[in-house]
């Protein structure tokens, strides 16, 4: 597996000039591979926003540096690397500037100068890849939170991004919006490989990484796969998040008594482990 | 301070080619004192409806009784200011209404507008800045150096300022981490218990309706359709469906165990915790048949 991205020793804060103040990162380095989903958690204020920012070159590190396929970014290359990376925020309203969907899709392709029939191409394609390609003259602030997050999508998939960026781009959507967005995610790593680094505090979504990078007050503090993170337990809590259903489900039925075999990441495994430890004697 | 909506519709840019209703004849009548949560998927017209209860937006037809005063469709609505005294509303994202150059002067905008003395008002900024849980050298700050957290809080103590009866919630917890989340919804409960507050939560999250709201009120397509307890409604899983909502995580998670146990619990668990008594209290009855 080839490495796609990397932080190396980055540091950064939004006040160089007070030496004394909180840097908003600090000393992070960690390495994504070509079709990894890495997630990165962390309470608000712990940094993850800062780090998708200087992953884009919207900042730039202070200290050390951000390598996008081996190449340091600069100033220099940044309009270039930039086109390997599709960004979707929070707030879909904030985003979208085409008065249809099919338009607010083409924007960058028209800012980056595509040919009008490739464009039409590709604008159709990406709408098939989110599945919203029969919305395409639709308004776009008429679309439910999940349509909406999916057109930002194919936004910037139509750009042929090699790493997709969502900056808590599921937190404010309903849960069956939450859900269709995930499970185009999903699909898409799947079908073309697509790199994803979802910045998040939802567990749950977490879950769906191969690596977890557990951010606390800039730093890092853990990384690894999503239940070597979740075994850290309260340590979670204790530093803003939660736990995901199932292992919290798991601890809450063991201060009852109940006997259950280990930690439970997954509904699944903990109702099997309810029914063979308990039930099926 | 009760609120009542009869036969309320709205239409937004009536008498205009773009009219469209997002409310049709909804009845919901919401008792002094009760913890109310609305729920309802995207599009279902809860936004409207909360706007409707302080007469930010007056109906096209019906009538709105907020405690002793009457909004009514076609009449010049006299004396909101009362009102919108008594009905706070936390909109979503409130921390974009902070402007003022301090947290200070930002708290006592509100009650000041209302005629309450400056040196009431100062007093009642510092007392709400305990209580929403900041340190009190904060009202010397600019509200715009504070974290997204900090400024979230900074706001609902303005809206709190004013000492309203009624406090209206709009995702009050979006975009928070899940530590500030479970902070805010806790202040607001205990608000809602110490001062007797009617609460109204306007959310898509079903969690927090089980775990907080007395009451639950559905909206489907601009119509109220479904009121009635937390514990009853989130166990009819088929008519929830049938609004395109989910009952909590927790009630879900309770079915699977049913299915593969063969057998009903006593009853539908709301809440993580209620739901492992309650199966404890199952495992140990069965270990003690054998």
């Amino acid at each position: 597996m080839s490495e796609i991205l990397s932080f190396n020793h980055i540091t950064f804060s939004y006040t160089p000039e007070n030496a004394e103040a909180r840097k908003a990162v600090q000393d992070v380095s960690f390495s994504v591979n070509q079709g990894e989903w890495i997630a990165i958690v962390g309470h608000n204020g712990s940094g993850k926003s800062t780090m998708a920012k200087l992953m884009c070159g919207l900042l730039f590190p202070e200290q050390g540096e951000v390598r996008i396929k081996r190449d340091v970014l600069t100033e220099e290359n940044l309009w270039e690397i930039r086109s390997q990376i599709g960004m979707v925020f929070q707030n879909p309203d904030n985003q979208f500037v085409g008065a249809t969907v099919q338009d607010d899709v083409a924007f960058s392709l028209e800012n980056n100068g595509v040919p009008y029939e490739e464009m039409v191409i590709r604008v159709k394609e990406a709408l098939e890849q989110v599945k919203m390609e029969g919305f395409i003259n639709h308004e776009p602030h008429h679309l439910s939170g999940g349509q909406k997050q999916r057109v930002a999508i194919a936004g910037a998939l139509a750009m042929y991004p090699q790493i997709l960026i969502l900056d808590e781009a599921t937190s404010m959507l309903d849960p069956q919006g939450r859900e269709e967005v995930l499970k185009t995610v999903q699909a898409l790593r799947e079908k073309i490989g697509l790199t994803v680094l979802s910045i998040t505090h939802d567990l749950e979504e977490a879950l769906l990484a191969d690596r977890v990078i557990f951010m606390n007050d800039g730093k890092k503090y853990a990384e690894g796969t999503p239940a070597e993170i979740f075994a850290l337990g309260d340590q979670l809590v204790d530093f803003g998040l939660d736990l995901p259903f199932a292992t919290k489900m798991t601890k809450l039925l063991q201060a009852q008594g109940v006997q259950l075999v280990g930690q439970h990441m997954t509904e699944e495994e903990l109702v099997n482990d309810l029914w063979t430890s308990n039930f099926n004697k | 301070m009760d609120i009542k909506l009869q036969q309320v519709s709205y239409a937004y840019s009536k008498g205009t080619p773009f009219e469209k209703y997002a409310l049709h004849d909804v009845e919901l009548s919401i008792a002094s004192g009760t913890y109310e949560a609305i729920i309802g998927h995207t599009g279902s017209g809860k936004s409207t409806i909360l706007q409707h209860f302080n007469g930010l937006l007056k109906p096209s037809s019906g009538t709105v009784h907020i405690g002793d005063r009457v909004v009514e469709a076609g009449k010049k609505a006299k004396e909101l200011k009362p009102i919108r005294q008594k009905v706070g509303i936390v909109f979503q994202f409130p921390e974009h209404q902070l402007f003022e150059e301090t947290v200070l002067k930002d708290i006592m905008f509100g009650p000041m507008n209302f005629g309450v003395s400056e040196k009431d008002a100062e007093k009642r900024a510092r007392e709400l800045i305990t209580l929403v849980g900041l340190p009190d050298n904060i009202l010397e700050k600019s509200p715009f150096d504070l974290s997204g957290g900090q400024m979230r809080r900074v706001a609902i103590a303005g809206v709190l300022a004013m000492e309203p009866e009624v406090i209206v919630l709009d995702e009050p917890t979006a975009g928070l981490d899940p530590r500030g989340q479970k902070e805010i919804m806790d202040l607001f409960y205990t608000l809602h218990k110490e001062k007797g507050l009617t609460t109204i939560l306007v959310t898509h999250s079903m969690e927090d309706a089980a775990r907080y709201a007395d009451r639950i009120a559905i909206m489907h397509e601009g119509k109220c359709v479904l009121t009635g307890e937390p514990r009853a409604l989130f166990a009819d899983s088929a008519t929830l469906a049938k609004y395109r909502l989910e009952p909590p995580r927790v009630v879900r998670f309770q079915h699977k165990v049913e299915q593969m146990i063969g057998k009903k619990l006593s009853k539908v668990c709301l809440i993580e915790e209620e739901l492992a008594e309650e199966l404890g209290q199952a495992i140990r009855e069965g270990r003690a048949e054998q």
